[in-house]
C-alpha cells in the first residue's frame, strides 16, 4: 500500500476554497432556478475568492519560514501567499466586472464555476515546487481559461479567440513539458531544489531544457516573441475575462518564472539573466511599437500588457532580492490598473454594443465622470506618471537593472516609456478632447446607461489600489521583501 | 507649513471635483483657496528667517526606506520668492479663468489648483524622486488644460508639448535613478556632488526643454498660442521657472565640475536663444507670438545668469525669474483680454485701442515699460545684475545681453503700439469696452507687485541666499 503523505490542509485552503466554490457553483447551475442562477453562482464565486483572499492573508502572516508541504510538491511561503492575495483580489474584482456583462446567459453558472476554478489553478501554480505540480497547475488554469473565452457561443470573436488560445497555449504547454523532460533527463530530479543541487553548469541538455521552460512560461506571461496570441485573445475574449487574464495570468506566470529560475537554476544564472533581458527588450520594443498603431482599445491594452511583461521581466532578470521586490511591488498597481482599465472598456462596450475603439471612446470622460477619471488615472499610471504606484514600480525595476549593472536596460526602459506615452495619452485624448457629437459612430444604444454598481465598485477599488500604492510604498515593499525572502538569493 | 502650501490647493481641487457645485460657487471656492494659499505664503515670508537663510520649515517623512527615499520638503530664501510668484500668478489665472467662464468650470479650476500644488511641490521638494514626481505632476493638468480648453490647433500643440517635455523628464528619471543609487540616497540636501557628465546632461536636458532653451523650444510657440490665455500665462510665467529652479538647485549645485565644463556651450545656447527669441518676437505676427518668443529670450537670459555662478549673476537671475514670471503672466492675461475684445491676436488687425480705453492703455503700457527693462524698473535691475555677472566670464556675453535689451525695447514697443496706437484696426470695434473692474482686479495686483519690486529689488536680491553670498551658498550646496 502506498503510504499516505502528511497533508497541510491549511496551506491548501485558498486553493480548496476556490475549488469548493467552483463545485458549488456547478451544482447550483443545475439546481438553482434559472432566474436566480446568475446571482447565486456569482455570489459563490465571489465568496470563494473572498475566502481564498482571507486564507492567503492568514497564511502570509503564519508562513514566516517557508517550507514544502505534501511531500515537498507544494511550497507554503510568503511568495506564494502574496501572489495568492493579488490573484484572489483580481478574481474578486473580475467577478464584479462580469456580473452585468451582456451575453448569452444559458451557461452563466458554468462561467462562474470555471472562473473560480481558474483562480484555484493559479493559486496551485504559484505554490508549485516541482516540475510536475508546475505543469499540473499551468494546465489546470489554462484549460479553464480556454473554455471561458468561448463561453458565449454567439460571439464569433470569442470562439476564434478560444481556438487560437487553445492551439497556441497548448503549443506553449507542450514546449514547457518537453523542456521539463529534458531537465529531468539532465538532472534526474523534478523538484526545484533537487534540480539546483544536481545541475551541472555548461550542461547542454539542461540549458536546452531551461530555454524551453522559459519559452513555455513566456507564452503565459505574453512576453515577446511569444505574445502572438495576446492581442487576438484579449480582443476576442469577453472583456471581464480579459481583465482577469491580464491581471492574474500574467502575475502567476511571472512569479513562477521568478521562483523556478531562482530556486532551480541558480547555477545557470549567466544564461537565463541574459535570455530574460533579451526577452524583456523584445517585449518592450514589440509591445510598444505595435500598440502605437492599434485602433481598438482592447488590442492596444493587450500590446501594452506585452510591454509591461517586458518591464517586469527586467526585474526578474536582475536576479536579486531587489528585483524580486520590484516585481512583486509592480504587480500590485499593474494588476489593479489592468482590471480597472478593462472594466472601463467593458462599461463602454455595454453602452455601445460594439467593440470599443479610440474613435468611439470619444467624449466618454465627460459622459461618465467616475469611469472617465478612472481610465485617465489608469492610462497615466501605465505610462509611469507619478499619480499611481506604476511610477514607483518602474523606479524599482530601473533600480534593480542598475544594481545589476545594466544601465543600458534602464535607458531602453525609459525610451519604451516615452513611446508608450503616445498611445496612453491617445486614450486620454479620446476620452476628453474630442467632442463625441462629431462622431457618428458613437451612438449610444438608447436610454441612459445601465446602472452597474458592481462594475463601478470594482473600478473604484482598482482606482483606490493603484493610487494608494503610490502612497503606501513602504508597507507594500515590506510585504514584498518578506515574500522575496522565501527565495534563496 | 510647507506641506500646507502643497496640500491646500490639492485638497481644494479634490473638493471642487467631488462636490456637485454650480459654476459660481465652484469658482468662488477655487478663488478662495487660491487667495488662502497667498495668505499662507505671506505667513511663510513673515516667518522665514532671512538672516539665517538655508533650509527652513523642513518636514521629512519616510516614503520608502530601502531606497532611502522620503517625503522631504522645505524652503530656501530663493524658493520663498518663487513660491510667491507661483501663488500670486495662479491666483490671478484662476480669477481670470473664473471670470472668463470656461466650459466645465469645475474641472478647469480643479486642474489649475492641482497645478498650483504641483508647482509649489517642485519648488519645495528636497528629495530627488519627490522632485521628479512633482515635476511630472505639473504635466498632468497642463496636458489636459491645453488639450481640452485650447484653441483649434490644440491637439498637435499638446502632443508636441508632451513628447518634448516627457523626453526630457524621462532622461532626468534615468539620471536620477543612476545618481541616487550610486550615492545611496535620494535626499537632495544630503546627496553628494557628482562629476558625471552623463548624469548632469540628463538633468540639463529636462530643464533645457522645460525652460525652454534654444534649440529645444519647438513646442513653445504652439503651446503658448493654443492654450487659453491664463494657461499660457502660467506656462510661461510659472512652469518655465521650475526649469530655472532645477538649474539652480540641482545642475550647478550638485554638478560643479560638469557645470563648469559645459558652461561655454550652455551660455552660448542661452545667448543664441536670447538673440533669436528677441528677433522672432520682433517679427511675430500676433500678440501671443511676441510674448512667447520674448519668453524664450528671457529664459535664455536667466539661464545665463545661473550658469555664471557668481553673486551678481545668481541674485540677478532669481530676481529676473520673479520679474519675468509676473510680466509674462500679466502680458498673457492682457493678450487674452485684447483677444476677447477683438476676437483675434493678429497685430495687423489690431490698433488704436488706447482711444477711449484708458485703463487698458495704462496697464499695458506700464507692463510693457517694465518688460523692456527701462532703468528704475525691476526688470532693469535683474537684467543688469545678470549682465554684470556674466561679464566675469567674458565681455562678449554681456554685449550679447545688451544687444538683446535693445531688441527687447524694440519688440515691446512694437507690441504696445500695434495694440494701442496707430489707426483703429479692422478687428477693433467701438463696442469693445475698456477693461472691466474684474479684469483690473486680476492684473492690477500683478502690476502692483512689479512696481513694488521696482521700488525695492533688494527685497529679493538680498534675501535669496545665505548671508547674501550666492556663490558661497551654491558652493556649499545650500547647507
Amino acid at each position: 500500500m502506498i503510504p499516505r503523505p502528511h497533508i497541510d490542509w491549511f496551506a491548501l485552503a485558498p486553493v480548496n476554497s476556490l475549488l469548493a466554490a467552483s463545485a458549488l457553483a456547478l451544482l447550483c447551475s443545475v439546481l438553482a432556478p434559472r432566474r436566480s442562477r446568475k446571482a447565486v453562482t456569482a455570489t459563490l464565486c465571489a465568496l470563494g475568492y473572498a475566502t481564498a483572499f482571507g486564507f492567503a492573508v492568514a497564511l502570509y502572516v503564519r508562513s514566516a519560514h517557508g517550507h514544502g508541504v505534501v511531500v515537498d510538491a507544494f511550497r507554503r511561503d510568503r511568495l506564494a501567499e502574496l501572489t495568492g492575495i493579488i490573484v484572489a483580489g483580481s478574481g474578486l474584482l473580475a467577478t464584479g466586472l462580469s456580473y452585468r456583462e451582456r451575453w448569452r446567459e444559458d451557461h452563466i453558472g458554468e462561467y462562474y464555476a470555471l472562473l473560480a476554478a481558474a483562480g484555484g489553478g493559479m493559486l496551485f501554480f504559484v505554490g508549485a515546487n516541482n516540475l510536475m505540480t508546475l505543469f499540473l497547475g499551468l494546465e489546470w488554469f489554462s484549460i479553464c481559461l480556454y473554455i471561458l473565452c468561448a463561453i458565449d457561443r454567439d460571439r464569433l470573436s470569442g470562439l476564434e479567440a478560444a481556438l487560437k488560445y487553445l492551439v497556441i497555449g497548448g503549443f506553449g504547454s507542450a514546449v514547457l513539458l518537453f523542456g521539463a523532460a529534458l531537465v529531468y533527463g539532465a538532472t534526474g530530479a523534478i523538484d526545484f531544489p533537487g534540480i539546483a543541487a544536481a545541475g551541472h553548469e555548461h550542461d547542454a541538455l539542461l540549458v536546452f531544457g531551461l530555454a524551453m521552460i522559459i519559452a513555455g512560461l513566456a507564452f503565459k506571461a505574453s512576453a515577446a516573441p511569444f505574445h502572438m496570441w495576446t492581442p487576438d485573445v484579449y480582443e476576442g475574449a469577453p472583456t471581464p475575462l480579459t481583465a482577469f487574464m491580464a491581471a492574474a495570468t500574467k502575475t502567476v506566470a511571472l512569479v513562477v518564472t521568478l521562483r523556478l529560475l531562482i530556486t532551480a537554476f541558480p547555477g545557470d544564472a549567466y544564461v537565463w539573466t541574459r535570455a530574460l533581458a533579451v526577452i524583456a527588450v523584445c517585449s518592450l520594443v514589440i509591445g510598444n511599437l505595435a500598440a502605437l498603431v492599434q485602433k481598438g482599445v482592447k488590442r492596444m491594452l493587450a500590446y501594452s500588457s506585452v510591454s509591461h511583461a517586458g518591464f517586469m521581466l527586467i526585474a526578474v532578470a536582475s536576479n536579486s532580492s531587489l528585483g524580486a521586490r520590484a516585481l512583486l511591488y509592480y504587480l500590485v498597481p499593474y494588476a489593479a490598473m489592468s482590471l480597472g482599465s478593462f472594466g472601463v472598456v467593458a462599461a463602454r462596450e455595454r453602452e455601445l454594443g460594439v467593440p470599443v475603439t479610440f474613435e468611439n471612446m470619444a467624449g466618454f470622460g465627460w459622459e461618465r465622470p467616475l469611469l472617465g477619471i478612472s481610465m485617465w488615472t489608469f492610462m497615466l499610471g501605465f505610462a509611469g506618471f507619478p499619480l499611481t504606484g506604476g511610477f514607483v514600480g518602474k523606479f524599482y525595476v530601473f533600480a534593480a537593472a542598475y544594481r545589476h549593472g545594466w544601465t543600458w536596460l534602464v535607458i531602453v526602459g525609459v525610451l519604451a516609456t516615452l513611446v508608450s506615452l503616445y498611445y496612453y495619452l491617445g486614450v486620454v485624448r479620446a476620452l476628453y478632447m474630442r467632442p463625441g457629437e462629431n462622431l457618428g459612430a458613437a451612438v449610444v444604444a438608447g436610454g441612459s446607461p445601465a446602472r452597474e454598481p458592481l462594475l463601478h465598485a470594482a473600478v473604484g477599488v482598482a482606482l483606490t489600489v493603484s493610487v494608494g500604492s503610490l502612497f503606501a510604498v513602504e508597507p507594500l515593499i515590506t510585504l514584498a521583501r518578506h515574500a522575496a525572502a522565501s527565495l534563496p538569493f | 507649513m510647507t506641506t500646507l502650501l502643497i496640500v491646500l490647493p490639492l485638497a481644494a481641487a479634490l473638493v471642487i471635483w467631488v462636490l456637485p457645485l454650480n459654476d459660481v460657487s465652484a469658482g468662488a471656492l477655487a478663488l478662495l483657496a487660491a487667495l488662502a494659499e497667498v495668505g499662507v505664503w505671506i505667513q511663510l515670508v513673515a516667518r522665514y528667517d532671512f538672516g539665517q537663510g538655508g533650509l527652513q520649515f523642513a518636514q521629512q517623512r519616510n516614503w520608502f526606506s530601502d531606497q532611502h527615499v522620503s517625503y522631504h520638503v522645505g524652503v530656501y530664501g530663493f524658493s520663498v520668492w518663487l513660491i510667491g510668484l507661483t501663488v500670486v500668478a495662479m491666483a490671478a489665472a484662476i480669477a481670470y479663468g473664473f471670470w472668463a467662464g470656461r466650459d466645465h468650470l469645475r474641472a478647469y479650476l480643479g486642474l489649475m489648483l492641482f497645478l498650483t500644488g504641483a508647482v509649489v511641490g517642485v519648488f519645495t521638494a528636497q528629495d530627488l524622486l519627490l522632485f521628479y514626481a512633482f515635476f511630472e505632476a505639473m504635466m498632468i493638468p497642463l496636458y489636459v488644460l491645453v488639450g481640452v480648453w485650447g484653441g483649434p490647433g490644440r491637439m498637435a500643440a499638446t502632443l508636441k508639448f508632451v513628447l518634448f517635455t516627457m523626453a526630457g523628464s524621462l532622461l532626468m528619471l534615468a539620471a536620477i535613478v543612476v545618481y541616487g543609487l550610486s550615492q545611496n540616497t535620494f535626499d537632495i540636501v544630503q546627496i553628494g556632488q557628482s562629476s558625471s557628465d552623463w548624469i548632469f546632461l540628463g538633468f540639463v536636458a529636462a530643464f533645457a526643454i522645460k525652460a525652454p532653451l534654444f534649440p529645444l523650444h519647438g513646442w513653445l510657440p504652439d503651446a503658448y498660442r493654443e492654450a487659453s490665455p491664463e494657461v499660457a500665462a502660467i506656462l510661461s510665467g510659472v512652469v518655465s521657472k521650475a526649469a530655472a529652479y532645477g538649474f539652480l538647485r540641482i545642475a550647478i549645485t550638485k554638478f560643479p565640475e560638469p557645470a563648469q565644463h559645459y558652461r561655454a556651450p550652455i551660455l552660448a545656447l542661452a545667448a543664441i536663444g536670447l538673440i533669436y527669441g528677441s528677433l522672432l518676437a520682433f517679427r511675430a505676427p500676433d500678440v501671443r507670438g511676441v510674448i512667447a518668443y520674448s519668453s524664450l529670450a528671457q529664459m535664455g537670459l536667466i539661464t545665463m545668469g545661473i550658469f555664471s555662478v557668481n553673486d551678481l549673476g545668481l541674485d540677478g537671475s532669481v530676481l529676473q525669474m520673479v520679474n519675468h514670471g509676473l510680466i509674462s503672466t500679466t502680458l498673457f492675461l492682457l493678450a487674452g483680454m485684447v483677444e476677447r475684445r477683438a476676437l483675434t491676436g493678429e497685430l495687423t488687425r489690431l490698433g488704436g485701442m488706447a482711444r477711449g480705453r484708458p485703463a487698458l492703455a495704462i496697464v499695458l503700457l506700464t507692463t510693457g515699460v517694465i518688460a523692456l527693462a527701462v532703468p528704475l524698473s525691476s526688470a532693469f535691475a535683474g537684467e543688469f545684475l545678470i549682465l554684470a555677472g556674466v561679464f566675469r566670464h567674458g565681455w562678449g556675453w554681456s554685449v550679447v545681453g545688451a544687444v538683446a535689451m535693445v531688441l527687447a525695447a524694440a519688440y515691446v514697443l512694437r507690441l504696445v503700439s500695434a495694440i494701442l496706437h496707430r489707426d483703429v484696426g479692422p478687428a477693433v470695434s467701438d463696442a469693445a469696452l475698456d477693461l472691466r473692474p474684474a479684469e483690473l482686479g486680476v492684473v492690477v495686483p500683478l502690476l502692483a507687485c512689479l512696481l513694488a519690486l521696482s521700488a525695492w529689488p533688494a527685497a529679493i536680491t538680498q534675501h535669496s541666499f545665505r548671508g547674501d553670498h550666492a556663490q558661497a551658498d551654491v558652493a556649499q550646496g545650500f547647507k
